[in-house]
C-alpha cells in the first residue's frame, strides 16, 4: 500500500532521470530573472569602484586605442580607409569588436571564474553568461555613443558620410554578434573544464581572428584577382566580415554589403549558440567534479 | 499518514581518484567508444569503495553507493558520519550542484541550500547592494527581499555598516550578514552544512534559534550535517549515520545515532610499551579505556555527559597491595583541570598478583569544550610505582549540561555548574 501511496506522490522535480538533451528549463531561466538583472547591476557598478574617472574608463579606452590606429595603421601603414574619416573608420570596427571579444572572453571563462559560486549553490548557470553579454551589450550602447558623437562631429563639418536606409538593420547586427560572441563561449567555457589547453589558444586565438576581419582594413582593399580571391573567399566565410561591413555601410555608406553573407551570418551564429547550449546544458550538471 | 517530501532511490556516486592530466582524452575515448558499441563503461568496471584510509589501486571511487533515504515534512534530519564518508556530496546531490552517477533524488517544493553563508558576496558592493545579490542567488524575488530587508538588517546586527562596502567588514560581520539572508528565506527544505561552526556566541544562538523556529513553527524540512554532537542533539529529531559512502544507523532517536556514531569511530589501543613512564614498577598499568554510560568505548563527550574509565592493572609483586590511583586532567593549553583519585575518597583499593581491573566513574563532566589529556598515576605507600604522562586524552564537544538550552560562549572556557534559579 506504501508503495502505491508514494508512486502517487507529485515531486517537484526528479533529479538524475536522463534528460532531453533539448529540455533547456527555459521557465526556470526566466523564474532567475531577478538574479539576471541583479549579476548586471554587479557587473556595472564594481567595474570602475575606487577609481577616480570612473565609468568615464568606458570612453578613454576606445579612445586610445583609436588614437594608436589612426597613428599606425592609418598615417604609418597608410592602410586606405575606403574615404572615411579615419577616427570614425577605426572607432566603428573598434567598439563592435569589442563587443563580441568581451561576449566571448567573458563567457568562455564562465565555470572557471564561477567555480566557487557553482559549488556551493544551485541556479540555472546559463544566467551567468547571460548576464555577462547583456552587461557587454550595455558597455557597447556607452561606446557607440562615443561613435555616434564622432559620427554628428564629421557630419556638422560637412564631411560627406552617406548613412543608409539599411540603419533599420543595425539590431540585426547586435543579434548576429551576441549570438556568436555568447554561443562560442559557451562552447569553449565547456571545454576548458576538463582541457585546459583551450585556455591558451582562446588567448591568441581572438587576437588571429581579429586580424582575420575587416577592423584595421577595408573589405575593398582586397581585390578581386586570382591571388587575392582566395583571401576573399576566406574572408566571406568569416561571419565578422559581414558584420562589420554591413556596420560601416548602414552608417558611413561605405563597404561591400552581401545579403547572402548577412543570412550566412545569422544562419552560423544562430547554430553556433544552439550547439553552445546544447554543450553548456551537458556539462553543468557535472563540471564541479572535473574542474 | 507521515508526508514525504524527499525521497532518494539508490543513489549513488563516483568520482575519479588522481589528477586528470594527459590520460584524460584516452579515458574519455574509451568511454565513448564503449558508449556507442552499447557496452558497460569500462571505467565503472572497476571501482573502489569509499575508504579514506585504504590506498588506492583503482582509478574510480564510490563516494555514495546505493543509498536510500525518506524524509518527512517536517523532519529535522542529522547527518553525521566521519571526513570523507560522502555527507557533503549527499547535500551536493541533493542541492542540484553536481548530478548523481546513478539513482534518483525526488523532492516536493523548493530547496535551498546553505553549503556556505554570503555565497557570492562581492567585496566592492555594499552591504545593502550584497543583501540583493545573495538573495537573488538564493532563489528569493526582489519583492521578497524589498520587504524582509530591515528585518534582514535588524538580525544581521550590521545597522551602521548598510552602506559600507562588505570588503570593509570582519569575517565574522560577513557570516552574520550572509545568514540574515539565508534565515529569510522560506524553502520547504533547507540544508545546512555546518555554517554554525563559524561566528560568536550571539550569532550561534540566534542562528540555532533560527533553525528550530523554522522546523517547529513553520514545520519546514531541514537537513543538517554538523560534527558537533551538541548541535546536532539540539536541533534533530531524526538522524543518520554515514559510513564508506552508506548509511550504516538510521533512528527516530537521535541519541541512538549519536551513540552509533561515536561507537564506529575506531579507538586505537594504546601500546603501553611505548608510554613514558616513570616509577618503581612493581604494580604498573597495562590497559586504559574510555567508555560512556552504555560502557562503548569513545573519546567524544558532551559537557555533563558521565565519563567511565576502565583500568588495567599488573600487579608483579606475590601479595596483595594496596595502592592509590589517580587520574588527572589537563587542558590542551596544558592547564591543570582536575585530578580523581581513591584515597581522596578514601576508597581502598587492594590489588592481588597478577592482572586486576579497575572501574571508576565520573559524574556529569563540567569541562567546557575541547581536548583533555590524561596522565594516570599509582602510588603505593606513597611511593610512585607507575606514573604515565599524556597517556591519552578525551574531547568535550557542545553541551547536553544545560539540556534544552544552548552552550556556553565559545571564549568561556570555565566549568559548568550545575544549578538552577527561581523567582518565586
Amino acid at each position: 500500500m506504501k508503495e502505491n501511496n508514494s508512486s502517487e506522490i507529485k515531486w517537484t522535480r526528479v533529479i538524475g532521470e536522463e534528460h532531453n538533451l533539448f529540455k533547456l528549463k527555459l521557465n526556470e531561466l526566466f523564474k532567475y530573472k531577478d538574479l539576471l538583472f541583479r549579476f548586471i547591476y554587479r557587473d556595472f557598478v564594481t567595474l570602475y569602484k575606487q577609481t577616480i574617472l570612473g565609468p568615464i574608463w568606458y570612453f578613454i579606452q576606445p579612445i586610445m586605442m583609436m588614437l594608436a590606429y589612426v597613428i599606425v595603421f592609418g598615417n604609418i601603414a597608410k592602410i586606405s580607409t575606403d574615404g572615411i574619416p579615419q577616427p570614425l573608420f577605426y572607432l566603428s570596427g573598434i567598439i563592435v569588436w569589442n563587443y563580441f571579444s568581451e561576449c566571448f572572453l567573458q563567457t568562455s571563462d564562465t565555470f572557471n571564474e564561477n567555480q566557487n559560486l557553482f559549488g556551493k549553490v544551485y541556479f540555472p548557470r546559463l544566467i551567468i553568461p547571460l548576464s555577462k553579454s547583456i552587461s557587454g551589450l550595455l558597455k557597447f550602447c556607452v561606446q557607440f555613443l562615443l561613435f555616434l558623437f564622432f559620427f554628428f562631429y564629421y557630419l556638422y563639418n560637412g564631411v560627406i558620410i552617406n548613412p543608409s536606409y539599411y540603419i533599420a538593420l543595425f539590431p540585426l547586427l547586435l543579434i548576429v554578434m551576441a549570438m556568436l560572441g555568447l554561443g562560442l563561449g559557451l562552447v569553449f567555457t565547456s571545454i576548458t573544464v576538463k582541457y585546459r589547453d583551450l585556455k591558451f589558444f582562446i588567448q591568441f586565438g581572438i587576437q588571429l581572428l581579429m586580424f582575420a576581419t575587416p577592423i584595421i582594413y577595408p573589405l575593398s582593399s582586397i581585390g578581386h584577382s586570382a591571388s587575392q580571391l582566395k583571401i576573399r573567399t576566406f574572408m566571406y566565410l568569416n561571419p565578422f566580415t559581414h558584420i562589420l561591413e554591413t556596420f560601416r555601410f548602414v552608417f558611413l555608406g561605405k563597404g561591400e554589403v552581401y545579403i547572402e553573407g548577412l543570412i550566412y551570418s545569422f544562419v552560423f551564429s544562430f547554430i553556433v549558440l544552439v550547439v553552445g547550449i546544447l554543450i553548456f546544458n551537458k556539462s553543468e550538471k557535472t563540471f564541479i567534479d572535473k574542474i | 499518514m507521515s508526508d514525504l517530501v524527499l525521497k532518494i532511490e539508490r543513489l549513488g556516486k563516483m568520482y575519479r581518484l588522481g589528477q586528470f592530466g594527459t590520460g584524460t582524452l584516452s579515458h574519455d575515448l574509451n568511454s565513448f567508444i564503449a558508449k556507442i558499441r552499447g557496452k558497460d563503461d569500462p571505467a565503472k568496471l572497476i571501482t573502489h569503495k569509499n575508504e579514506r584510509d585504504v590506498k588506492a589501486i583503482h582509478d574510480f571511487v564510490w563516494v555514495l553507493k546505493n543509498l536510500n533515504l525518506h524524509v518527512n515534512k517536517g523532519d529535522v534530519l542529522g547527518i553525521i558520519g566521519k571526513n570523507g564518508a560522502g555527507k557533503s556530496t549527499l547535500l551536493k546531490l541533493i542541492s542540484q550542484i553536481t548530478s548523481p552517477t546513478e539513482g534518483l533524488i525526488k523532492y516536493k517544493g523548493n530547496i535551498a541550500s546553505l553549503l556556505e553563508v554570503g555565497t557570492g558576496m562581492h567585496p566592492e558592493m555594499t552591504a545593502k547592494e550584497n543583501i540583493f545579490l545573495n538573495g537573488a542567488i538564493l532563489g528569493m524575488k526582489k519583492e521578497e527581499i524589498k520587504k524582509k530587508f530591515d528585518d534582514i538588517i535588524d538580525f544581521s546586527g550590521c545597522q551602521m555598516y548598510v552602506d559600507t562596502p562588505v570588503k570593509r567588514f570582519s569575517s565574522g560581520m560577513r557570516v552574520r550578514l550572509g545568514f540574515a539572508v539565508a534565515a529569510f528565506l522560506e524553502p520547504d527544505i533547507l540544508i545546512v552544512d555546518e555554517v554554525l561552526a563559524v561566528g560568536d556566541y550571539e550569532f550561534q544562538k540566534n542562528a540555532v534559534g533560527k533553525i528550530k523556529e523554522v522546523s517547529e513553527n513553520e514545520g519546514r524540512t531541514v537537513l543538517f550535517v554538523s560534527h558537533n554532537m551538541g548541535s546536532i542533539r539540539n536541533l534533530c529529531n531524526r538522524g543518520v549515520v554515514l559510513n564508506q559512502g552508506e548509511i550504516s544507523f538510521e533512528s527516530n532517536n537521535i541519541a541512538d545515532v549519536i551513540e552509533h556514531y561515536q561507537k564506529g569511530n575506531s579507538i586505537k589501543e594504546i601500546n603501553f610499551n611505548k608510554v613514558s613512564r616513570s616509577g618503581l614498577g612493581n604494580i604498573q598499568f597495562n590497559d586504559f579505556k574510555i567508555l560512556n554510560v552504555n560502557n562503548v568505548e569513545t573519546k567524544q563527550f558532551c559537557i555533563g555527559d558521565n565519563i567511565r574509565f576502565y583500568l588495567g592493572l599488573e600487579n608483579y609483586t606475590q601479595s596483595n597491595q594496596s595502592v592509590q590511583i589517580a587520574i588527572g586532567f589537563r587542558s590542551s593549553d596544558d592547564r591543570v583541570c582536575s585530578m580523581i583519585g581513591n584515597e581522596y575518597l578514601d576508597y581502598n583499593i587492594s590489588l592481588k598478583p597478577g592482572f586486576n581491573s579497575v572501574k571508576c566513574e565520573v559524574f556529569e563532566v563540567p569541562f567546557s569544550s575541547g581536548k583533555f589529556i590524561i596522565n594516570v598515576i599509582l602510588k603505593k605507600n606513597q611511593i610512585t610505582e607507575d606514573w604515565i604522562k599524556d597517556l591519552t586524552y578525551f574531547e568535550i564537544q557542545g553541551g547536553s549540561f544545560i539540556s534544552e538550552a544552548y552552550t556556553y560562549p565559545n571564549n568561556y572556557n570555565g566549568i559548568y555548574l550545575k544549578h538552577k534559579w527561581d523567582d518565586k
